[in-house]
């Protein structure tokens, strides 16, 4: 299916012009957070803002009275632990169910799946009281371990890890070195990519949540960058290029990771959907 | 010694697969156990357990004559239109995007850019786009001489709409992206023969593209139902299920009365609903697929 070059050019200006609708809401934010309050809302939209208010914006939301930049901490040390911790419960399961063969397998492998069909709102109230009663409840602790038991990242990886040749580990078992070894020195290694794309999902997710944080955490003290945006919303009602820099703000990590790993975190979704 | 090696092989299984087994019994499988016995108690958590009442199955009674809970049912049926049009639209860039087009990777990421943003920050941003007097849209609709601008998340008839319109836009590009890749998948030759049969575009898209696709649009549209369900970021941050519950979603209404109204035995009964109707909802499909999935 060779396509002539005019055909391209259009599709590409329409691709493109789609595009830029999809990205007008987040031109809009981040013009926003530059301008200042009053120009925050003159028609026509002024893209490039007539008076830069940005400094003095961005300078009001970190360092104002506002504890944005302790939120922002708590935020950093939740996801990264979680990212951690995920990784590495999820990377262990997925070679047990892929690589290990032991009686019960496919079972629990089908109970896990199952457990994925499971809204967690569906949990949420029986998880909370259980949360009170072993003392999780309003800590970071807790809230980072809410995350670390993933289905969709097992699953994801155990696709990865059943692509490996079962040679590859047959040799190594002849050789005599245990499946730990196994795992940590060939397992891993060769499906590095996937896992570098569960990461980037992983922390996206969860430096997004604002459900288990909101449910999870009552001391403001504790509060995710997701709970601070909210109040610091409630707190600055009327101030739209505040909160637009906030926002801006909260972004522009993810952005930064995601175009870093683009070509990671699509092809390893593409695996995992198309192949599962 | 055989035998040993395959109990060896068995306790190196559980110990890799025992960390993920031990959280998911304790943070899923034991709370939804709990959570269907205390849908048939009446209580709240916070008078401690000897208030604790059985009421049998008083609760689901209660449940199908709560208005509030109906009309977030309701809604929950109607957000589910989100899922074929996001489907739709998203296979319709696919297919332009996946070999006529420059630039490939850059639409790829803008396509993307919704679904990596956090909610309360994609909120934030359409609740200002949105506002009924001074927002950007309605401004411009204005501008071209659109007489009554509907006022958007504030009015009840459009509110629902303009939240669905914002989940396909934040949901486009995780589709868009999934059908890209099993548009790649699918063998030339399929087209090649197709081509000496003389067939049109259409006919090669109906008869080789659409069959191809279908255990990836069987994925996404399983996956994509889930998600509807699970909505509360979203709802919580933009509407808060307003105005008068035309938004609201049974993880909304059950988070309410969970965590505001306090009514734990309750808001467990719209818990083991919400659970029975999505794994009926499941099954019905995975019942279904055999009369359109090829695989």
């Amino acid at each position: 299916m060779r396509t002539s070059q005019p055909v391209k050019i259009v599709s590409t200006v329409v691709m493109g012009a789609i595009g830029v609708l999809f990205l007008l809401p987040f031109l809009w934010m981040l013009s926003a957070s530059m301008k200042p309050e009053l120009d925050v809302f003159t028609y026509p939209i002024q893209w490039i803002p007539k008076t830069w208010h940005a400094v003095e914006n961005y300078k009001m939301v970190w360092a104002g009275d506002f504890p944005f930049a302790h939120y922002y901490w708590n935020s950093i040390k939740v996801t990264v632990l979680t990212t951690a911790i995920s990784i590495m419960v999820s990377s262990m399961a997925a070679y047990g169910f892929s690589k290990v063969r032991f009686k019960g397998r496919e079972a629990w492998f089908l109970l896990v799946l199952v457990t994925f069909m499971v809204p967690s709102q569906a949990i949420l109230v029986p998880q909370f009281l259980l949360y009170r009663w072993l003392g999780l409840f309003d800590n970071h602790a807790g809230l980072i371990l809410l995350n670390c038991f993933s289905v969709i990242g097992t699953f994801l990886l155990r696709q990865f890890f059943l692509g490996i040749h079962n040679d590859y580990i047959e040799s190594a078992r002849i050789d005599g070195a245990g499946h730990f070894r196994i795992f940590t020195g060939i397992a891993v290694p060769l499906v590095r990519p996937a896992i570098a794309t569960y990461a980037i999902l992983r922390f996206i997710w969860t430096w997004n949540d604002y459900q288990n944080p909101l449910i999870f955490l009552r001391s403001e003290s504790l509060f995710t960058l997701q709970l601070g945006i909210r109040k610091f919303a409630d707190v600055n009602g009327e101030f739209y290029s505040l909160i637009m820099a906030a926002a801006v703000s909260a972004i522009v990590p993810l952005l930064l990771i995601f175009i870093i790993g683009q070509k990671n975190v699509i092809e390893g979704i593409s695996m995992g959907g198309v192949k599962g | 010694m055989v035998t040993q090696k395959r109990w060896l092989e068995t306790v190196s299984g559980y110990i890799f697969i025992g960390p993920l087994l031990i959280g998911i019994m304790v943070l899923t499988v034991i709370p939804m156990m709990a959570g269907i016995l205390l849908s048939l108690v009446n209580w709240n958590f916070v008078s401690g357990l000897s208030q604790m009442k059985f009421v049998g199955l008083q609760n689901f009674v209660t449940l199908f004559h709560d208005d509030v809970f109906l009309k977030s049912f309701g809604n929950n049926i109607v957000l589910l239109a989100v899922v074929p049009v996001t489907m739709l639209l998203s296979l319709l860039l696919a297919v332009i995007l996946n070999n006529k087009v420059y630039w490939k990777d850059v639409f790829k990421v803008i396509y993307f850019m919704p679904y990596i943003s956090s909610v309360v920050a994609v909120a934030a941003v359409w609740q200002v786009l949105l506002h009924p007097s001074y927002g950007p849209v309605n401004h411009f609709l204005q501008s071209i001489g659109v007489q009554n601008v509907p006022k958007w998340l504030a009015d009840t008839h459009y509110s629902l709409v303009s939240v669905m319109m914002i989940m396909v836009w934040m949901q486009i590009g995780f589709n868009l992206i999934i059908y890209i890749a099993a548009l790649q998948n699918i063998p030339r030759d399929l087209y090649e023969a197709a081509d000496i049969d003389g067939a049109g575009v259409w006919h090669k898209f109906r008869n080789v593209t659409l069959p191809m696709l279908s255990p990836t649009s069987f994925f996404l549209l399983v996956t994509g139902i889930i998600g509807t369900f699970k909505v509360f970021d979203l709802i919580a941050v933009l509407t808060g299920g307003g105005p008068a519950n035309s938004t609201s979603v049974i993880v909304y209404d059950l988070y309410q009365t969970a965590f505001i109204h306090l009514k734990t035995g309750y808001a467990s009964a719209m818990a083991v609903f919400l659970l029975i109707f999505v794994l009926f909802l499941t099954f019905l499909q995975w019942a279904g697929q055999k009369k359109w999935v090829n695989y």
